[in-house]
């Protein structure tokens, strides 16, 4: 076994070519340039492209002229940076068109600190777009998963044709580690599909699907526009042809929910408590539940890849057991919203912090001893 | 090939508007290009420019408001057989300056076609950055206290390469078009027009006008020689196909065993310069010369050549989870700065850890084990204090051993670099 040695970043940019991702474009921002920095270093060798965008909203334009052309595309940054990104990402993902985004989140609000990590991002990347259409959002919480979860997104992203995020964070995209990636049993690729038929129609689709893609520059014509569209890519102010194709953008989404619940468990047989958590916090969170299991006291975690689509029957079934649940966030408070949401009744507690550092995994253990 | 117009979908401009000649002007353009519709792509943004894309049977990018150039770049690097059309409209020159400016330095096979009809005609007639100062606009009197920009200058100091200004209703318009669209490299035509529907309403501008006005403001028709160079996209194609080598990631294999393998907590407090994240790297590589598992947290200020450098790093035969230090077994105290970052954890440290202590470094109240190094008196200099410290933890087999030390030196350094990182090494290790 031999094991490499690498950031978060660097494992999202490996993951990224072994996902045959061949474009990159985005602008410096910490703690997200090293993803930058990583591909500049390994797509031209591969014959890829990486371009440094004069700001964020256009690196997010070349990405979309890039994957209409039909190539697999990438861009990182980071909260600001997500800011920025807004309108295009409402292009990209209104026009249903295939890319992923690393945000390495940092502490916000605003510029924040550009050293200090939080998940600050995680309602933002939800509901950053305009017309609040759903989107797929992966969180790791180590290089490995960096590395498996960013050939997930782009395998997602092909398949249902809409931007997908690593919800990553300052503390795992600029941490080294030690990983296995030889280890890693990647999925098979997942590729784009292309039109076959006869008369293209560029969002014709059945109701929960994406529509077949055909690139801009290829032999049949192809339109695409930010603008409320019809299947056949022109303007259209038809009430039921708008919604049809609202729904559309939905379903295709939320009805894949169950397949999209990526998750990590630890039962303990015996425990009436269960700890939620996503990204590296997880980590400290298995760390206080092992701590606690040495002084006999039993714990079940669970750590979510997927935040969104909510995993909803993912979380009603994993909490059934369990007597009280506690949610443990590296900000003051985001995704509990969801978690009360779709576990109405249950006994739930909270903590949050924001300061900038990692909670401790005493932090945790207090918190649970604390019911 | 006669034309490439939609006939189902005709122009709808308002009468007499010059964008519907500049859409037949094109159109024509395009025919006499004789390039293939399915090579062609307009990209278009917002307004009434922005609906030229329909107009078209060719490929086809309507977006945002002044981005459609990001687009149209994206496209062209993708696909450098696209023959890659922008229109856009004083509205979109305003609000895209940013990428219009790219775009000129850059250079890159793109032709952009700005309808400058002095106004937003789409909104209501407000006034944009080609509006004059004295013009009466939908913005009451807020175009009065400003200048209209000269998107040509302004182009040609930026860069372009090519650059033509001509009225709307040019005779030659289409073969201006030709040329800019044959030219190899970012070509810009500034078209002046009327907006029917809300400019001229109020304000005097006819064609003998616009031809006036591009008869006072400087010339612009085709090629800025001051600016040639290669295209973007070719000279990017040539640099990129230099680089050849795709790095692996780094990788180091197991060397060692050791017979009671447990984890430890090192923290390295030192300051800018002193390679402290280098030798994390190096207590990290060590770790994994013998199996061990291994992270690295750094903090160190964003003006990366003062103030703090702080390395935290753990070995354990066990996965790592929260990878913050609670309480180090081994620090590394190097300088008053770094050990002012980490005071906190000093009271907390129990005689279980060891301190290595530079002499000339202050740390507060501990219960730890002290060790106190004098690499002055050594004639070790301040950038190698880290490194050397390694030495002296391998010589003691703290956190690290020898075995541990010396492939990790190889695996991180070249031949040379390494032979010097001996050199400093053993000073410690023998010393």
């Amino acid at each position: 076994m031999a094991l490499s040695f690498m950031e978060g970043n660097e494992a999202v940019a490996r993951g990224a070519m072994a996902a045959g991702c061949s474009f990159f474009a985005g602008y410096p921002i910490t703690p997200a340039t090293t993803v930058f920095a990583n591909m500049l270093k390994l797509l031209p060798p591969k014959g890829g492209i990486c371009v440094q965008g004069e700001d964020e909203i256009a690196s997010m334009g070349y990405c979309i002229g890039a994957s209409m052309a039909g190539k697999k595309v990438l861009t990182a940054t980071s909260g600001p940076g997500i800011s920025l990104y807004s309108e295009q990402l409402s292009f990209a993902i209104g026009s249903e068109i295939p890319m992923v985004i690393v945000d390495v989140q940092r502490l916000g609000p605003s510029t924040g600190s550009a050293t200090r990590g939080a998940d600050s991002d995680i309602q933002f990347l939800r509901w950053g777009n305009t017309g609040g259409v759903p989107v797929i959002v992966l969180v790791p919480k180590n290089a490995r998963d960096c590395y498996e979860l960013t050939v997930k997104a782009f395998n997602y992203a092909e398949e249902f044709r809409c931007p997908v995020f690593i919800a990553s964070n300052k503390e795992i995209g600029m941490t080294r580690e030690s990983v296995d990636l030889d280890a890693i049993a990647l999925p098979p690729l997942v590729e784009r599909k292309p039109f076959t038929g006869e008369n293209y129609v560029p969002f014709e689709a059945d109701d929960d699907k994406a529509p077949d893609f055909l690139p801009i520059g290829g032999k049949t014509l192809v339109r695409q526009t930010s603008s409320t569209h019809g299947p056949d890519g022109y303007i259209t102010i038809d009430p039921e042809v708008i919604s049809a194709s609202q729904e559309r953008l939905q379903n295709k989404i939320l009805a894949a929910e169950e397949r999209l619940s990526l998750f990590e468990e630890n039962h303990r047989q015996g425990a009436d408590t269960l700890v939620i958590s996503y990204g590296v916090t997880s980590r400290a969170v298995d760390d206080a539940c092992a701590s606690l299991e040495k002084k006999g006291t039993l714990v079940s975690s669970l750590s979510l890849k997927t935040i969104w689509p909510v995993p909803e029957k993912l979380l009603k079934e994993k909490a059934k057991a369990y007597k009280r649940i506690v949610v443990i966030e590296m900000n003051l408070g985001q995704y509990v919203n969801e978690i009360k949401r779709v576990l109405a009744g249950k006994n739930i507690d909270f903590y949050g912090q924001m300061d900038g550092t990692l909670i401790a995994p005493g932090k945790i253990m207090e918190v649970i001893d604390n019911e | 090939m006669s034309s490439l117009l939609n006939t189902s979908r005709p122009p709808v401009f308002c009468p007499g508007c010059t964008h519907e000649r500049i859409t037949k002007e094109l159109d024509k353009a395009l025919v006499k290009m004789g390039i293939p519709a399915e090579k062609t792509v307009i990209v278009t943004d917002i307004g009434c420019s922005g609906l030229f894309d329909t107009f078209f049977n060719v490929h086809a990018l309507h977006g945002l408001h002044g981005r459609a150039l990001t687009y149209a770049s994206g496209l062209k690097l993708a696909d450098p057989e696209l023959n890659v059309i922008v229109t856009m409209g004083d509205g979109g020159l305003g609000i895209g300056g940013a990428h219009v400016l790219s775009s000129c330095r850059k250079n890159m096979d793109i032709t952009l076609i700005i309808l400058n009809n002095f106004n937003f005609g789409m909104t209501g007639g407000q006034y944009s950055a080609t509006t004059p100062s004295d013009a009466v606009v939908g913005s009451e009197f807020l175009n009065n206290a400003e200048v209209p920009i000269d998107i040509c200058e302004v182009a040609k100091s930026a860069g372009a390469t090519w650059i033509g200004r001509y009225s709307g209703h040019d005779a030659a318009l289409s073969d201006h078009f030709v040329t800019a669209m044959q030219h190899k490299g970012f070509s810009m035509v500034e078209t002046l027009g009327m907006c029917t529907g809300r400019y001229t309403k109020r304000n005097k501008l006819n064609l003998a006008a616009i031809d006036a006005m591009i008869e006072e403001m400087p010339s612009m028709d085709g090629v800025v020689e001051k600016n040639q160079r290669p295209e973007y996209g070719e000279r990017y194609r040539a640099i990129a196909a230099e680089k050849t080598v795709y790095p692996e990631a780094v990788t180091v294999e197991q060397k060692v065993t050791l017979d009671n393998p447990k984890r430890e907590d090192i923290v390295i407090l030192g300051s800018a310069g002193m390679r402290i994240v280098t030798a994390g790297d190096i207590v990290c590589f060590a770790g994994m010369v013998a199996g061990l598992n291994a992270s690295m947290k750094n903090d160190y200020n964003i003006t990366v050549l003062r103030g703090q450098s702080v390395s935290e790093l753990i070995l354990t035969p066990e996965e790592i989870g929260y990878a913050g230090l609670e309480i180090p077994s081994i620090v590394l105290a190097l300088s008053d700065e770094g050990v002012q970052r980490r005071k906190k954890i000093f009271p907390k440290l129990t005689p279980e850890t060891l301190v290595v202590k530079e002499a000339s470094v202050t740390i507060p109240e501990t219960a730890a084990e002290v060790v106190t190094v004098d690499y002055k008196a050594m004639k070790i200099k301040r950038h190698d204090w880290a490194l050397a410290s390694l030495g002296f933890l391998a010589k003691r087999g703290r956190g690290i051993t020898e075995e541990m030390l010396i492939p990790a030196l190889k695996a991180r350094f070249n031949e040379k670099v390494f032979g010097m990182a001996m050199e400093t090494v053993e000073k410690t290790l023998k010393g």
